[in-house]
C-alpha cells in the first residue's frame, strides 16, 4: 500500500525521424489503496506512464516516488510492484504453480512452506487452485487472465500496475472481469494503476480517472467530473458513448451564433466566455442525452430531420441532420423515431459545454444535477461513489 | 496408411483416381528412399565383403566377414581418431549453442546502439567463402603455436554467424512482455535469458546443435590443414589418410567410412523425435 506519486516526467524515444516525445511533463499522484485508470487513445503515453512507474522505461526526466521513496533509479524487482501484462505474458515452460511461485522465489528468501501457502492462498482467492499443475498453452483466455492477476497478487506489492488487462477478453467475459476486478481491489485494499483505452472501463471502474492525449495529461478527477466538468474539449468528446457533439460558432456579445440557429447564453455563461475566450469562435458542446424532444417551441429549439435510428434496446441513437451539422441523440429504447422524421428538440440552457475554439479549453461547463434515485435504503460503509466524489447531490 | 489430410468432402477415398494417385506418391517417395540408401549399403556391403573388388561389386554379399573392420582397428589409432572427432564436434557444438545464442538474445531482446547494424555486419559474413579465411586464420592459429592441438582445432569455429541469425529470429519471435515480466519478477539481463527466453528456443537450439554436431563431424578442410600429426586426425581426415596410401584398400576404407557415419546416424535420429516434439511443443496458444 503506497502512494505513487509521478513529478514531472517525460519519456523520449529515439525515432527514425528524431526524437519522439511520448510522455510530456506528466505530474499525478495516485492516492493510497486508489484505483487510478490511465485512459487515452492509443499512442497518448499511457502506457510508457505505466511503464515508467514500473521501471521497465527510464524516464527522461522527472522523477518517481513509490510510498516515500525515489524509485526514478530503482531497478523493477526492488519497486515494490506487480504488473499484469495486456498478452498475461505468462511463461510458457512453466506450470501454473510455477508462474506464480517465480517471482517469489527470485526477489524474496521466503521459505519454501510460507512461498507454497501464499500460492496457494492466491489460487483460492481467484478460484484457480484446480489449475496449479496446468501448463498456460492449456488454458482458456479468461483462465490465463486469472493467473496473470494470481502472480501479481501473490507479490502482495505496494502497488499494482495493469496494462489493458481485460482487452483479449471477450465482451461478457470483459464485463464479468470488471466487477470481479472492482470487488478484488476492494478486498485488498491496494493502490492500483490501471492502463486502457476503453472509456466505459475508466469509468466504471477508476475512483478517479487521468485522461492522457498526446504525452500530456488533460485531466485528472472522479468518473462523475471528467464526464460532467471536462477541463477542455479532448476529455469531453473522449469521455462518454455515444460522445459529446460539437458544433462550432462565434460569441457576438450576447449569444454563440451557430450556423442556422442562436443559443442564447445566461449571464454566468455568457460572463464566463467573455472572462476565458481567446479568439472568435467558440465550440459548443452537448450530450447526446441532453438533446431532448419536445412539442413545445422556445428560444433553445431547434428541428431536425432524422437520418438514421440505431436501436440500442435501452435506448435509440438518433442521427440528426441540421446545417449545423450532423447531430447525435438519445431517446428511451420504447420511442419510436422513424427515418426521415421531423424532431423538435431543445438544448437545454443549463446543459451545454462550451469551449474556446482555439484553445480547446472549457470556458463552462453543463450544471450538475445528481439524485439519489428513489429505492436507496442504506449504504455500507464508504463504498458510496455518488457521495465521496465531491459531486453535488440534489 | 494415406494420408489423413485428404480427408475433405468430395475427395473419395477409394476408386482407381485415388489409388493411382497414392500410387504414384509412394512410388515416387520409394525411388528416391532406394537411389539415396543405395550408396550406404554399397558402404556396408563393401566393408563386410571378405575380397571387395571396388566399384562394380554385386549388391548381395556372397559371404560377410568383420576382418575389416579388425584390420581397422588393429592398424590404425581409431580410437584416438573417434574420441577427437567426438572432442572436436562436441566442443564446437557447446560453444556454439552457448556463445551464438547469447549473440542471437542480445541482437534481438537488449536495446543498445547500433545494434541493427551489428547484425547485418554478421550476417554479411555469411556470405564470405571459408576458404578465403582458411590462410589467414591458420598462420594467426600458428603464431600462437597452436597448430596440432585442440584449442587449434575447435577455436576459430567457436560461433557461427548462421547461429546466431538462427537464434536471433527464435527470440525476435518471442514476446518481450515476457522480459518484462521476468524483469519485474526479479531477473536480471542474464537470469532473464537463461530461465525465460532459453528454454522457450529449445526447437531452434536442437535444430543448431544437431546441424553444428553433423556438419563439424564430417568437417574435412579444417581438421586436415591445423593437424599435421596423425594423433590429431579426426576421422574424416583419418579415412583420407587411410584411402591414400600406395593403393586403395576398399574394404578398409569403407569399414572406415561406416564407423565415421554410424554416430552421426545415431545423432541425426534421435534427434529427430526431439525434433518432433519440439514443435509440437513450441505451438503456444496465445
Amino acid at each position: 500500500m503506497a502512494e505513487t506519486t509521478l513529478d514531472g516526467v517525460t519519456k523520449r524515444f529515439a525515432g527514425d525521424d528524431g526524437e519522439v516525445l511520448a510522455v510530456d511533463d506528466l505530474s499525478l499522484t495516485v492516492r493510497d489503496g486508489e484505483f487510478l485508470v490511465l485512459v487515452g487513445p492509443s499512442g497518448c503515453g499511457k502506457s510508457t506512464t505505466l511503464r515508467t512507474i514500473a521501471g521497465l522505461e527510464a524516464v527522461s526526466a522527472g522523477a518517481v516516488h513509490i510510498g516515500d521513496r525515489d524509485v526514478t533509479d530503482v531497478k523493477p524487482k526492488d519497486r515494490d510492484i506487480a504488473m499484469v501484462f495486456q498478452s498475461y505474458a505468462l511463461y510458457p515452460q512453466k506450470t501454473v504453480r510455477g508462474n506464480m511461485r517465480f517471482g517469489l522465489e527470485m526477489t524474496t528468501d521466503l521459505p519454501d512452506a510460507e512461498i507454497t501457502e501464499r500460492v496457494a492462498d492466491a489460487a483460492e482467492l481467484l478460484d484457480i487452485t484446480e489449475l496449479l499443475d496446468r501448463r498456460p498453452a492449456a488454458l482458456s483466455g479468461g483462465q490465463q487472465q486469472r493467473v496473470a492477476l494470481g502472480r501479481a497478487i501473490v507479490r502482495d506489492p505496494a502497488v499494482f500496475l495493469m496494462d489493458e488487462p481485460l482487452s483479449n477478453l471477450d465482451a461478457k467475459l470483459r464485463a464479468e472481469m470488471r466487477t470481479e476486478l472492482q470487488a478484488l481491489h476492494d478486498q485488498l485494499g491496494a493502490t492500483t494503476v490501471y492502463v486502457t483505452h476503453d472509456q466505459t472501463e475508466a469509468m466504471t471502474m477508476g475512483d478517479r480517472i487521468a485522461v492522457l492525449d498526446g504525452g500530456r495529461l488533460q485531466q485528472v478527477g472522479t468518473p462523475m467530473e471528467t464526464y460532467y466538468e471536462p477541463t477542455n474539449e479532448f476529455v469531453a468528446t473522449f469521455v462518454g458513448s455515444p460522445s459529446m457533439n460539437i458544433v462550432e460558432g462565434t460569441f457576438d456579445g450576447e449569444a454563440i451564433q451557430l450556423p442556422g440557429f442562436e443559443f442564447p447564453l445566461a449571464d454566468d455563461q455568457r460572463e464566463a466566455v467573455e472572462a476565458g475566450l481567446t479568439g472568435e469562435t467558440v465550440r459548443l458542446g452537448v450530450r447526446p442525452e441532453d438533446i431532448v424532444l419536445t412539442d413545445e417551441t422556445g428560444p433553445r429549439t431547434v428541428e431536425f430531420e432524422t437520418l438514421v435510428v440505431e436501436p440500442m434496446g435501452n435506448e435509440n441513437v438518433l442521427h440528426l441532420d441540421h446545417e449545423m451539422g450532423e447531430v447525435v441523440a438519445t431517446v428511451g429504447g420504447n420511442q419510436r423515431v422513424r427515418k426521415g422524421d421531423r424532431v423538435r428538440a431543445t438544448l437545454g440552457a443549463d446543459r451545454v459545454h462550451a469551449f474556446d475554439g482555439t484553445t480547446g479549453e472549457a470556458l463552462f461547463n453543463r450544471t450538475r444535477d445528481e439524485q439519489r434515485p428513489p429505492g436507496v435504503v442504506g449504504a455500507r460503509g464508504t463504498d458510496d461513489r455518488a457521495e465521496t466524489d465531491g459531486g453535488e447531490t440534489g | 496408411m494415406p494420408p489423413s489430410n485428404y480427408d475433405y468432402p468430395g475427395y473419395e477415398r477409394s476408386g482407381p483416381a485415388y489409388w493411382s494417385k497414392t500410387a504414384l506418391l509412394y512410388g515416387g517417395v520409394g525411388i528416391g528412399a532406394l537411389l539415396w540408401s543405395l550408396p550406404f549399403w554399397w558402404m556396408l556391403l563393401t566393408a563386410v565383403s571378405a575380397n571387395p573388388t571396388g566399384a562394380g561389386s554385386s549388391l548381395i554379399p556372397a559371404e560377410t566377414t568383420f576382418a575389416n573392420f579388425e584390420d581397422l582397428f588393429a592398424t590404425q589409432p581409431v580410437g584416438r581418431w573417434f574420441f577427437n572427432t567426438i572432442v572436436f564436434a562436441g566442443s564446437v557444438t557447446l560453444f556454439n549453442l552457448t556463445f551464438d545464442s547469447l549473440a542471437g538474445y542480445a541482437l534481438a531482446k537488449v536495446e543498445f546502439v547500433g545494434r541493427e547494424k551489428l547484425f547485418l555486419l554478421f550476417v554479411a559474413t555469411i556470405m564470405v567463402p571459408s576458404m578465403v579465411t582458411l590462410i589467414p586464420v591458420f598462420i594467426l592459429l600458428s603464431e600462437l603455436g597452436w597448430v596440432n592441438t585442440y584449442q587449434g582445432l575447435i577455436a576459430p569455429l567457436i560461433a557461427n554467424p548462421l547461429g546466431i541469425f538462427l537464434l536471433r529470429q527464435q527470440f525476435k519471435s518471442l514476446p518481450s512482455s515476457l522480459g518484462d515480466a521476468a524483469k519485474i519478477d526479479g531477473c536480471n539481463e542474464l537470469q532473464t535469458f537463461y530461465k525465460v527466453y532459453l528454454p522457450l528456443a529449445k526447437p531452434a537450439l536442437a535444430t543448431l546443435g544437431i546441424y553444428t554436431f553433423v556438419t563439424t563431424w564430417k568437417n574435412f578442410e579444417w581438421p586436415l590443414i591445423i593437424a599435421s600429426d596423425e594423433s590429431m586426425y579426426t576421422l574424416p581426415v583419418a579415412l583420407f589418410a587411410v584411402r591414400n596410401q600406395y593403393f586403395t584398400e576398399w574394404g578398409l576404407v569403407m569399414a572406415a567410412a561406416t564407423v565415421i557415419v554410424l554416430p552421426v546416424l545415431v545423432v541425426f535420429m534421435s534427434a529427430q523425435k526431439y525434433f518432433i516434439r519440439g514443435m509440437t511443443l513450441s505451438g503456444m496458444k496465445g
